[in-house]
């Protein structure tokens, strides 16, 4: 379209209602209301409350970092934290390769290939609480599904959840297994962008199908790569409904993560300071997070083919 | 080449029989009698017959009517409020140029990384304030405003060509008349791709209605599903988990038998397209 056709458009979509109030504000009006009231506001919310600190038995209210302070010297906290990291890593990694192959597998349009990716995807429909209650019974000692049949195979039974040492993994495992087809959707969506005929040309120059891979199609993904990755970490640390289910966090705080922690805070023990903090720290990563990928999601919400 | 080739094929139906599992074993558990299986309990092999003592038990157990009342209500809720405020402002960043249109793009750009549950302490004190606790309003609320939505609109309404506007203007339609009658119908795909990923995030949402929902008049499926599996669980009763888990996800699992591609389309107009 030329500029002058846009501005001829401009032009013919009616002005203000009024000239103070821009057609513009006023259609964004509605969505400003509710992300100020539920996005902004308790953003400013929990750093008010996370410097403000309450004695209790009196109406004395201070302002400092004792929130913080209380915060890191919760151990707790400390391993909600880490766990976070671990389970953000060890979500997103085998979770995304996974997907990748499944995407580059499945590619071709066959019965067989939707059959196939349909089965991957059918855990992504599910409720992430459905999910934890099946995987009860998949994780239940000695008569579960994964014991059950790693029996035949000769394995010891494990103690899945119960173990401090394996809990975290095994919500891990549950992870990728509900999210790698969501991740997998967007991979095929990338690759059909793929020009054929690179292929072809690499093909003609001898190079073998992990050669095409990489210097191929792997670079053409990279837009795609960076906004799984994105996503994926949101949910990396927006998801715990698993843990209020299958383990509240323990034993002795393994499977403990941020959210579950604040949730806990807030929820069972009423610390709304240690709740705030931890909050404010949430946000400021995901603030970290998001100034370094905002032009990877923009791109994402600008691409237009 | 050839042998690779198989590997590769084998590999992925590996993968494949991994993912099915769970899936399948729900389905055989929920329909096994109940003095049936014993130590083998997690045999996928369906060596009954059937029955339907353990939905019996289920729907005994929960009410389910009711969850899924409430479900559908605070889902269907937040999407018909969605889909008006996505469009008013899809429109808006889409057609309109007015001050301050950079700055109100990126505030709402910030919204798709600061997702609502980190949000849950400090809402909740909100929704406590206006009154809403305990009840459906509060469960939807927060999710009026989708960011997410609007720039699905905003793409959405992009690559409407601008002529069917033109003409309507020439034709003395006003702003909404062009939104409602010529833009609204060309947004459909959109609209349907963002309405089933809006149903399928609502549905399954969990832990802000655990926040403010007590009375279990108000619980969705997914908290009746943790509370009802809760006592299941202590009873050892996993073939009644099997069939609540299979009531709970079996309306999103069979709408999208049904509607497969448009399904997958949602969800990939849900990120880069």
């Amino acid at each position: 379209m030329t500029e002058a056709t846009a501005e001829a458009a401009e032009r013919a979509a009616p002005q203000a209602p009024t000239a103070r109030m821009p057609l513009g504000w006023l259609l964004l009006a509605p969505s400003l209301v509710f992300l100020l009231a539920f996005t902004y506001w308790p953003m400013a919310q929990s750093l008010a409350q996370s410097l403000r600190i309450e004695t209790f038995g009196t109406d004395a209210i201070s302002w400092g970092f004792g929130n913080f302070g209380r915060l890191f010297d919760d151990a707790s906290f400390r391993r909600a934290a880490v766990n976070t990291g671990i389970y953000a890593a060890g979500t997103i990694v085998p979770a995304i390769v996974l997907a990748l192959a499944l995407a580059v597998g499945l590619e071709a349009a066959t019965r067989f290939n939707a059959l196939l990716r349909s089965v991957v995807f059918f855990p992504v429909l599910l409720p992430l609480v459905a999910a934890a209650a099946l995987f009860l019974f998949v994780f239940l000692p000695g008569i579960g599904l994964l014991d059950y049949h790693l029996a035949m195979i000769g394995a010891d039974r494990t103690n899945w959840l119960g173990d401090p040492d394996v809990a975290l993994w095994s919500l891990i495992a549950l992870t990728v297994w509900k999210n790698a087809g969501y991740y997998m959707l967007f991979f095929l969506a990338g690759l059909q962008a793929v020009p054929h005929d690179l292929h072809e040309a690499a093909r003609l120059e001898g190079a073998g199908a992990w050669g095409r891979f990489r210097r191929v199609t792997l670079p053409l993904l990279g837009p795609t790569l960076a906004f799984v990755s994105v996503i994926a970490l949101i949910n990396a640390v927006i998801q715990v409904d698993h843990v209020v289910v299958l383990t509240k966090g323990g034993p002795s705080d393994s499977t403990n993560l941020v959210l579950f922690y604040i949730y806990q805070q807030a929820h069972e023990n009423y610390d709304y300071g240690k709740a705030a903090a931890a909050t404010v720290i949430s946000l400021a990563a995901l603030l970290a997070l998001s100034a370094l990928s905002l032009r990877t999601l923009e791109r994402g919400a600008h691409y237009e083919s | 080449m050839r042998d690779a080739r198989w590997l590769a094929v084998a590999c992925l139906c590996g993968v494949a029989l991994v993912w099915s599992t769970p899936l399948l074993w729900m389905v055989v558990a929920a329909f096994r009698p109940q003095n049936f299986g014993g130590l083998s309990m997690a045999s996928l092999i369906p060596d009954f017959a059937p029955t339907l003592d353990n939905f019996a038990e289920a729907l005994d157990s929960a009410d389910f009517a009711l969850l899924y009342l409430n479900t559908v209500i605070v889902a269907g809720g937040i999407l018909v409020v969605q889909l008006v405020t996505i469009t008013l402002a899809g429109y808006a960043f889409a057609r309109l140029r007015f001050r301050g249109r950079e700055v109100l793009f990126h505030l709402f750009l910030l919204q798709l990384m600061i997702a609502p549950p980190v949000l849950i302490v400090p809402n909740l004190v909100t929704i406590t304030q206006l009154g809403l606790y305990d009840t459906l309003l509060a469960a939807m609320a927060p999710y009026f405003a989708s960011a997410f939505g609007v720039f699905l609109m905003r793409q959405t309404l992009r690559t409407i060509p601008r002529d069917f506007e033109e003409a309507a203007a020439m034709e003395g339609a006003n702003w909404l008349q062009i939104v409602t009658r010529v833009l609204v119908p060309l947004a459909r795909p959109g609209m349907i791709a963002f309405s089933i990923v809006s149903i399928v995030a609502h549905w399954n949402e969990f832990l802000w209605p655990l926040m403010v929902i007590s009375n279990p008049d108000n619980h969705t499926l997914t908290i009746g599903l943790a509370t009802f599996t809760r006592g299941a669980e202590s009873a050892s009763q996993w073939g009644v988990i099997a069939a609540g888990t299979f009531l709970v996800a079996g309306p999103l699992l069979l709408a999208f038998a049904l509607f497969q591609r448009q399904f997958v389309n949602s969800f990939l107009f849900s990120g880069v397209k």
